[in-house]
């Protein structure tokens, strides 16, 4: 599938117990034995226990190997595969590093490119429409919804995944962390401080 | 937060290695979370019973079990799947060839359907 330049027929695919899934799901809304809503409410009681979300083990290794992070920087899908991990196409998976001079943000798309074997599942609200145009226009605003206040000066970049390329946030390492252990420090990181809506919680080290 | 549906999966699946920490189930493809979820609602719906559907969900179990899958707890989402597919044709509300033909509908529509687009099953292309 690499090099497939785009009538984009091959920007979406489901596995077959997906597709029965969603089967399942839409006739069953359809004979209006189950609301939509209700589905989503139920998701996002779990969404932050699907997927491995391996990309707090790759955050934690930039933050302890100066020469790692050098590699994630500059290759982003090498550096993840060399932790074992991969998305599920050949798509290409860009690392962009917070700084105190510029934040980053992805803005989910509404398809089934999000890369939750990395990121985890995204947040039912992030997926809508209203968010995603909001994201766009006002980003500040976006994070102010959500409890995030940068500093003045920091910069807001707002990243739109592309059939080819996903993107994650590399968080700033949080000050008071010195010596922690890479285990202890991927503990304090979240999904949403790895799509840029949040940020690293010390307080949530073990 | 309280996760009141976790109890009602630990009461469901009492017989049944359910993918689960110490915080209670864990998922590991976002589909799994969805047919968990629409169970849940099929159940708070009155559409089935938790004892019909720890039937169901048993006997998919104890026969993978016997041939020899379902161990280790990987493919346990696949075998949810199969007893509410089942459990629902057996109370009338479908048929196998009803959801394989809508499954084929929406497996169509996932690949016509352009990157940043949700995904609808209008977007079958073979959709009358």
């Amino acid at each position: 599938m690499s090099g497939h330049h785009h009538d984009h027929d091959h920007d979406n695919h489901f596995t077959s117990i997906e597709a029965r899934v969603k089967a399942l799901e839409s006739l069953m809304v359809e004979k209006g034995y189950v609301d939509p809503a209700a589905l989503d409410a139920i998701v996002e009681t779990y969404e932050t226990r699907v997927g491995p979300r391996n990309g707090a083990r790759v955050v934690a290794r930039a933050w302890t190997d100066p020469d790692y992070a050098q590699r994630l920087k500059a290759d982003g899908t090498a550096a993840v595969a060399e932790l074992g991990y991969g998305g599920r196409g050949g798509e290409h998976i860009v690392a962009c590093f917070n700084t105190p001079d510029e934040h980053n943000l992805i803005v989910c798309t509404l398809c089934s490119c999000y890369p939750w074997p990395v990121l985890g599942l995204p947040p039912v609200w992030y997926k809508s429409p209203p968010y995603r145009a909001k994201t766009v226009i006002d980003p500040r605003g976006t994070l102010a919804d959500f409890g995030v206040t940068l500093p003045e000066g920091q910069r807001v970049r707002v990243w739109d995944s592309t059939a080819e390329t996903r993107f994650i946030v590399i968080p700033m390492r949080p000050a008071g962390t010195e010596g922690w252990s890479e285990d202890k420090l991927a503990a304090i990181v979240n999904r949403d401080s790895m799509i840029g809506t949040g940020l690293p919680r010390p307080e949530d080290a073990p | 937060m309280s996760r009141p549906e976790t109890d009602l999966a630990a009461a469901l699946a009492t017989d049944t290695p359910i993918p689960r920490d110490a915080e209670g189930p864990v998922f590991a493809e976002p589909w799994q979370a969805q047919a968990f979820a629409l169970t849940v609602a099929l159940l708070n719906k009155g559409v089935f019973s938790a004892d019909e559907w720890a039937q169901a969900l048993g006997a998919e179990i104890r026969e993978a079990v016997a041939n020899g899958g379902c161990r280790d707890g990987s493919d346990y989402y696949e075998r949810w799947c199969e007893a509410l597919e089942h459990l629902l044709i057996a109370k009338g509300l479908t048929s196998h060839d009803g959801i394989d033909a809508l499954a084929a509908s929406w497996a169509r529509a996932a690949e016509a359907t352009p990157h940043g687009k949700p995904i609808l099953l209008a977007n079958d292309p073979q959709q009358g």
